[in-house]
């Protein structure tokens, strides 16, 4: 059994956001991150290889210094990485950028026993597209939003968490899991797997790696193939504090039920 | 000298400080506060392998280099001078000696424990009247049969009431003075040993410091370390190794008060301005920053040289005695720029000011490295 799991590089937003004047984010500018749910996904399968000892292997698409984030997954104890790498591959859109991941995969191959994992969404863009879109174009069965996956042979349940409430489901391997940050805390590197990193084997896929996959396609790749265009960025504005009352008391209850009543909730 | 630092060291780096910023930071004024050793975050530390950096990985270690220790030490006395000396004792003054002069056995015996920090190490060499001078050990220990038999005591012993494992210095053969001093390996189990009072300190509060009381203490033969009469040897040669760990723990408490200081000034206004408007603030944190980068180069360099195996006990001196008299100072300029509220607990720089004294105390007063230094001068 193995666990793919994509990863992105994306900018660090708790600095200052920068937009470069066509609206497109000014990457070189700003200190960069694994994304964050990405990271729960990694852990999430690092958990089921200390349990199991099944392989894991990282995938990101992005330039080189992606490199960096790829020996920091090895470093975590991911056992293989690879980098997605080509001039044909830049300006992808969500569309383009799942096309060419799930080429990646396919090249790797993915076996009956082996589950595709990927962060819920990435804070860069936000769209939680390329995930779900990758488990389209490799038909695998996908489930998103897990807050808690546990593993029984071919069978994985895994407990969903909506915005109005919890689903649970169970999923066949081979599937496509998206994983959200309630999942678990992220390990952090060690000294031992840092020091193992560099020996670990990090692969890079250029666009002839890649180009006889079926899913390779001029028309479907980077900027050309991208059908989005980018209207504008922005950092969206941080929601209020909200409102907490404290204490179990009936006073506490019925201030609560005034306040949802108030704004027609209940 | 080579001061770029490998992409490992860059990556360890980068996790220390994560590992400093969201583990240990938050729990430094409570440790200081309440002199509370911090266990929970000694099992993080040994999880992650920080508890035996630079030692092989078949005795358990973390098949690092001595930089990436000192690192360590380093980044987490950023934020917590308390939780630094523990991994620099720990390290430097029980590991080190046991891996460079314990047999195949010993090392086999206590290594895996220490080294991925099962077990905590401790070292005793300092008695009530064998201070700087080391040589004035009290305590003995006489062979009988298979086994020595240790009287006396030591104090001032840092993560005392935690170990598992000390490195302890005994007279064998008093008539023959440093010679006639024998290290041994004792296990806190062993008859006859005990720990005492707690010493309630000015600095490096959350750390253990106790007296080790040995009663008629029985340790087996086979716990001599190295050969009999070779004790002063390996206790000086250890506190060569120390000194890096010490030297760091200053470079990062006088680090970690700038970062501070810098902070703190570029948000306080008073007269209208921000107080990091001010030339007087701009000069003491440029002259704070370039002392403190000194102490960088120092530490580092000696790290390396004990790294390659070249002579470095000069060199762990210099980095001691600069580090720690910089860390003396820079702290208790951060404390001055802070105003009334540096001299309050709801601030970390009074805190560093305390934690950074120390470092030109323990393990060889900054007296003790001059000496070291103007003797390999040949200054007599």
């Amino acid at each position: 059994m193995k666990i793919i799991v994509s990863i992105k590089q994306v900018p660090d937003t708790s600095g200052k956001v920068a937009v470069n004047p066509d609206g497109t984010l000014n990457r070189a500018s700003m200190q960069t991150i694994t994304n964050p749910d990405d990271m729960n996904a990694l852990e999430a399968a690092l958990k089921v290889k200390d349990a199991t000892g099944c392989k894991v292997i990282v995938v990101t698409m992005g330039p080189a210094p992606a490199a960096g984030m790829l020996r920091e997954a090895l470093a975590m104890g991911a056992d293989e990485a690879y980098l997605v790498s080509a001039r044909e591959f830049g300006g992808s859109d969500t569309y383009a950028t799942s096309q060419i991941l799930a080429a990646a995969i396919n090249t790797i191959g993915v076996e009956k026993d082996d589950v595709v994992m990927c962060g819920r969404q990435a804070i860069d863009g936000d769209t939680a597209q390329v995930g779900p879109q990758i488990a389209e174009k490799l038909h695998l069965p996908q489930v998103t939003y897990a807050a808690d996956i546990q593993k029984d042979g071919d069978t994985i349940t895994v407990k969903r968490m909506l915005e109005d409430g919890y689903m649970t489901i169970k999923v066949q391997t081979p599937c496509l899991i998206t994983c959200i940050k309630e999942l678990n805390e992220p390990r952090y590197m060690s000294v031992g797997g840092v020091f193992e990193a560099y020996s670990k084997p990090l692969t890079t896929f250029d666009y002839n790696s890649l180009k006889d996959d079926p899913l390779i396609d001029a028309t479907t790749i980077g900027l050309k193939g991208s059908p989005t265009n980018i209207f504008k960025s922005f950092t969206p504005p941080q929601k209020g504090a909200g409102q907490m009352l404290e204490g179990a008391d009936k006073a506490t209850c019925e201030k609560l039920a005034g306040i949802l009543v108030s704004k027609h909730i209940i | 000298m080579d001061f770029h630092l490998t992409n490992e060291q860059q990556m360890l780096r980068k996790m220390y400080r994560e590992f400093a910023e969201n583990e240990v930071k938050p729990l430094a004024e409570e440790i200081d506060e309440e002199e509370r050793f911090p266990m929970e975050t000694v099992e993080k530390m040994a999880k992650l392998g920080m508890m035996g950096i630079y030692f092989p990985k078949e005795y358990g270690g973390a098949g690092g280099d001595v930089l990436s220790y000192a690192m360590a030490v380093e980044e987490l006395a950023k934020v917590c001078g308390t939780t630094a000396v523990i991994v620099s004792a720990h390290t430097s003054l029980c590991c080190a000696p046991i891996f460079e002069n314990g047999t195949e056995e010993q090392k086999k015996k206590y290594l895996p424990d220490l080294l991925s920090g099962r077990k905590i190490g401790a070292f005793g060499l300092t008695e009530p009247n064998a201070g700087t001078d080391a040589s004035g050990q009290q305590t003995t220990a006489v062979l009988e049969g298979d086994h020595y038999v240790l009287n006396g005591s030591k104090c001032f012993i840092t993560n005392g009431n935690v170990a598992d494992t000390f490195v302890v210095f005994a007279m064998t053969d008093k008539s023959k003075g440093n010679h006639g001093i024998s290290a041994f390996i004792v296990e806190k189990s062993f008859p006859g040993f005990s720990t005492g009072k707690h010493e309630k300190k000015m600095g490096i509060r959350g750390s253990s410091t106790c007296d080790l009381i040995f009663e008629d203490c029985i340790v087996p033969k086979e716990n001599l370390l190295g050969r009999e009469g070779k004790g002063f040897k390996i206790a000086m040669q250890t506190l060569d190794g120390g000194r890096i760990g010490i030297a760091a723990q200053a470079l990062g408490l006088g680090e970690g008060a700038v970062n501070e200081a810098i902070k703190y000034t570029q948000e306080r206004v008073q007269f209208g301005r921000r107080l990091s408007q001010f030339q007087n603030t701009q000069f003491q944190l440029a002259d704070m920053h370039t002392r403190m980068q000194a102490a960088q180069y120092l530490v580092y360099a000696a790290a390396m040289k004990k790294q390659n195996h070249e002579d470095y006990s000069m060199d762990a001196s210099m980095a001691k005695l600069f580090a720690a008299e910089a860390a003396s100072d820079v702290t208790r300029r951060a404390v001055q720029l802070f105003g009334g509220y540096g001299y309050t607990r709801e601030y970390p720089v009074e805190r560093m000011m305390r934690d950074a004294k120390i470092t030109e105390i323990y393990e060889g007063t900054s007296e003790v490295q001059r000496m070291v230094i103007s003797s390999r001068l040949g200054v007599k």
